[in-house]
């Protein structure tokens, strides 16, 4: 391996053109930086389940690696291995070097998106949803809609007996079973795009209110917006927000995520706010770093690393700068008690950095009790898309996560994040969780304390 | 290439999913954590009982096929770098513990458990398992018999091989043997099982352990003492240990560490200090009481410059996260950070790290040293770039200074890394021509094929020395 090196790039004409877009697209300095000490195997969810070395981080870097120095052609088999990466980058704390692994799984799928395999009916299916409805908040609303109508008209119930939902797979069909009801009714439409503070505000704020939360989740948004103006924050709703384009970073896409960060830097920016608030770990993650999406574009670097700044999990911004919340009152309360568990978003806990914050909010609730799970820290399996394009995968890592979770025996289990809210709904019902326990938004259960103790 | 006869075997032996050759697998196999060294493997296999390896060693010796174990693959002398190819075996399946027998105080593991999930099981049985390599969260105990692994308690409780009381192994031709037991005396014959622990997977595949236990210490305290003169901190290593007092753990950093360590993690260090002792002493509260009252003499009496006892666990774990930092704050300057462990005489501990900094800056190169003072055995890491071939030949020449002022110095080239490809030219300037004869000789007896991870230890030739040798 005596090549020599161009600009930190070893120059290697490769035959093979995915190889060579590869090695234009990683970031070799960060390849360089993986020095293999291994430290990054125990964290890798993937790694733990299989205990094969390329399915760990330091495996998958080495076979970047053995591509971009043309040990390796890119296969079908390293696709797989690729797209087999929760993306949860539990990698990242646990690397001394301090690999951005993110990064390098990102500009992968990046260069494998360049060249498509033909004929993969789950590229088919990501397309659509990535490029025709994340992005277009029109199309979002009519889906939230329709999905209602289907919901609500008894349609669901037709097509069920019908037994039509046997055409989908599996995961699928559970996957259809247990989403919650959707709603064209947004937040904006809830609230208003001002919400003020109650009392003197603190700080004004935006929300980012995200494209599947609104629709499936619109109520946590509301609860969200109404916590932030309890806790004094006067709260801006910007109209033309759209997606945060995590789910194509992820996937590889990754110019449509630039453009889709390119319009959320114009409309928050138009707005001069303390903190753009997010309630989805995994939209929150990707807000954090559009200063490194855009960072290669002059006329928007300044305006992202503006925009990165500001964004924060709303209960990190809770914990930091709110004012007390009536949740903690413990003369007060009228809630009865409860034992509360906290499944981690990864994303938020990974690459925002936030992970303890949910945990002392948690910790001040009055008359309910903070039950740690066993490996929380520990990716559910939903990772995005995960589940859809990986169910095997999946499947495996959300049977253990429900073992830790029957465990702590909560009547509360709570987490950051709707991809993750979803998992754990699915896993509840799937391996038999106590009948009486709720799977909720953290947002949505301070937001029901509180208001409790109101009636 | 392994012929198609060969992998149809190999699979009926260990089941189909359990033997690889896909060029993912091989990649992945094709390293460890040694910097710069790399070579595909032509088979990973995945064993799931010592009779499976057995089967397995019987048939790769008939065909004449290397084998090289692995657990982690998390070693820093390319012990497990298959660079003669053959098939990489992975130690993983056999991750059990078998027994912990309470009455003798002896746990018996499978090689593939990883060490601090054996640690944590062990405390949770109230005893204690000492060996500490700083690689413990990913190291296998089987990689660690290999490698003879020390770590931090190195000096009061000893290293991996004063914890192996007994082994389990395959030799090259199939055979298995048991040596020792749980016996803390056992002089039937020659003691294999101490021969066995750092052969580096060179003499046959350990496939059980029965380890020591001890009771756990009672009690625990911390200390950080910094010094303007090095040699101060130096002579307070001697002097502790003069004073009869064996600290649990005493880890010195040299002025470039702290500089790093504090740029990383914001400690707010002087840095105009030369070294930086970090002391504990564990057992009866009371003795340990003792204890750090005489070492805390023994540093003022060496002029330390600052002494920070801590009076609680939290004040005791930001004292070690100077100490803890090192290797990360290290590994973030430059792509390629190489770590080695040239070991001296604990009382040439100054004259070393001098030396180690002369060297450096002979070579235009970046080296810190830390390390565990108290048993001499010293971690100078260069901080470079795998791209820069000048400046990788440079680090290599300087290392080769390092080792031979080890040896100059009474010590040796490798302290607790093991020698394996890195340290393999250098083998004969510590054991000598006779002794590189009797090592060949044993590892003739034991391996008469050369099948058990060939080309470690042995290299095709000994670099030539670059310094008179005064010893």
């Amino acid at each position: 391996m005596d090549n020599p090196f161009v600009a930190g790039k070893p120059a290697i004409a490769h035959d093979n053109p995915l190889s060579r877009t590869i090695l234009r697209k990683l970031d070799y300095d960060q390849l360089t930086n993986c020095m293999r000490c291994g430290f990054c195997l125990p964290a890798c969810p993937t790694f733990r389940e299989t205990g094969l070395e390329q399915e760990s981080p330091r495996g998958r870097i080495a076979l970047m690696k053995a591509v971009a120095d043309g040990l390796m052609n890119p296969d079908q088999a390293f696709r797989v291995q690729m797209d087999h990466c929760l993306g949860c980058r539990a990698c990242e704390p646990a690397c001394p070097a301090d690999v951005k692994y993110g990064q390098l799984i990102e500009q992968t799928r990046d260069a494998l998106e360049d060249h498509p395999e033909r004929g993969l009916p789950a590229a088919g299916l990501r397309k659509v949803l990535f490029q025709g409805v994340f992005p277009n908040r029109s199309r979002l609303k009519w889906i939230g809609k329709s999905l209602a109508f289907y919901q609500k008209s008894g349609l669901r119930r037709i097509v069920r007996g019908t037994g039509m939902m046997r055409l989908f797979a599996p995961h699928l069909r559970e996957m259809e079973e247990i989403l919650p009801d959707a709603t064209g009714r947004g937040v904006v439409e809830q609230l208003g795009t001002l919400f003020p503070a109650k009392g003197s505000p603190l700080a004004r704020v935006a929300l980012f209110r995200g494209c599947i939360m609104d629709v499936l989740f619109a109520e946590t948004n509301v609860n969200t917006v109404k916590l932030l103006s309890e806790a004094g924050f006067d709260v801006y709703i910007p109209e033309e927000q759209v997606c945060c384009g995590a789910l194509h970073a992820h996937s590889g896409e990754l110019e449509e995520a630039r453009a889709l960060a390119r319009a959320n830097v114009k409309a928050f920016k138009e707005l001069d706010m303390d903190y753009i608030v997010s309630n989805a770990g995994g939209c929150g993650a990707l807000l954090v770093e559009y200063d490194h999406l855009l960072q290669d574009e002059s006329d928007w670097r300044e305006n992202a690393a503006w925009f990165a700044q500001r964004v924060i999990d709303i209960s990190q911004l809770l914990v930091d700068k709110g004012r007390e919340l009536p949740f903690a009152d413990e003369a007060a309360t009228a809630a009865e008690p409860a034992v509360m568990t906290y499944q981690d978003s990864c994303h938020l806990r990974n690459v925002m950095k936030s992970g303890s914050a949910p945990r002392q909010l948690l910790k001040r609730v009055a008359n309910a009790e903070f039950n740690e799970m066993k490996e929380a820290d520990r990716c559910c399996g939903s990772a995005g898309t995960y589940n859809v394009m990986q169910p095997e995968m999946a499947g495996t890592l959300l049977k253990h996560k429900m073992e830790h979770v029957k465990a702590a025996n909560a009547h509360y289990l709570l987490t950051s994040n709707p991809g993750c809210l979803l998992q754990m709904i699915l896993g509840a019902k799937k391996h038999n969780a106590r009948a009486d326990m709720k799977v909720m938004h953290v947002v949505d259960f301070l937001y029901e304390r509180i208001s409790r103790k109101d009636e | 290439m392994l012929d198609r006869v060969l992998v149809k075997q190999l699979r009926a032996i260990v089941g189909e999913a359990y033997f690889r050759d896909d060029k993912e697998s091989l990649v992945a196999h094709s390293y460890d954590g040694t910097p710069m060294l790399q070579a595909l493997p032509d088979g990973v296999i995945y064993p799931e009982s010592t009779q499976q390896i057995s089967d397995v060693m019987k048939l790769l010796a008939s065909r004449r096929v290397p084998v090289v174990t692995r657990g982690s693959g998390s070693n820093l002398c390319g012990g497990t770098v298959p660079v003669q190819g053959g098939v990489v075996m992975v130690m993983h399946r056999m991750n059990r513990i078998l027994e912990t027998d309470l009455e003798n105080l002896t746990a018996t593991v499978q090689p593939g458990i990883i060490t601090s999930e054996f640690i944590n099981h062990i405390e949770s049985l109230g005893l204690f398992y000492p060996p500490d390599p700083s690689s413990m969260r990913i190291s296998t105990i089987g990689g660690n018999i290999a490698e003879c692994s020390g770590g931090l308690r190195g000096l009061k409780y000893g290293t991996t091989k004063d914890y192996v009381l007994g082994l389990e192994a395959v030799l090259a031709n199939g055979d298995i043997i048991r040596t020792g037991g749980k016996l803390m005396k056992d002089v039937a014959g020659y003691d294999l099982t101490k021969l066995l622990v750092g052969s580096e997977g060179t003499l046959a595949i350990i496939t059980e352990a029965t380890l020591k236990l001890v009771p756990p210490p009672a009690s625990k305290k911390t200390m950080l003492a910094m010094y303007r003169d090095l040699y101060g901190a130096a002579r307070t290593v001697s002097a502790i240990i003069e004073s009869k007092i064996i600290p649990a753990t005493l880890e010195i950093m040299d002025n470039p560490t702290i500089r790093v360590v504090d740029a990383y993690a914001k400690l707010g260090l002087p840095l105009d200090m030369e070294a930086v002792l970090l002391i504990e002493q564990d057992g009866d509260p009371e003795k340990v009481e003792r204890d750090m009252e005489r070492i805390r003499e023994v540093c003022e009496r060496e002029r330390a410059d600052r002494i920070e006892i801590a009076s609680s666990r939290e004040e005791a774990e930001k004292l070690l996260t100077a100490r803890r930092s090192a290797f990360t704050a290290l590994a973030r300057l430059r792509p390629t950070t190489i770590l080695e462990d040239a070991t001296v005489p604990r009382s040439k501990i100054a004259d070393m790290v001098l030396r180690i900094n002369e060297i450096a800056k002979k070579y235009n190169i970046s080296i810190a040293t830390f390390g565990h003072a108290g048993d001499g055995n010293l971690h100078p890491t260069a901080t470079t770039d795998a791209r820069d071939h000048d400046e990788i030949s440079r680090v290599e020449r300087a290392f080769e200074d390092i080792f031979a002022a080890a040896i100059e110095l009474g010590g040796t080239i490798t302290g607790e890394h093991g020698v394996g490809m890195v340290k393999a030219p250098f083998l004969e300037w510590k054991i000598g021509a006779p002794g590189m004869e009797l090592m060949k000789g044993i590892k003739q007896a034991f391996d008469p094929h050369h099948l058990l991870n060939p080309g470690k230890l042995f290299a095709k030739e000994t670099r030539k020395r670059v310094v008179i040798d005064h010893g």
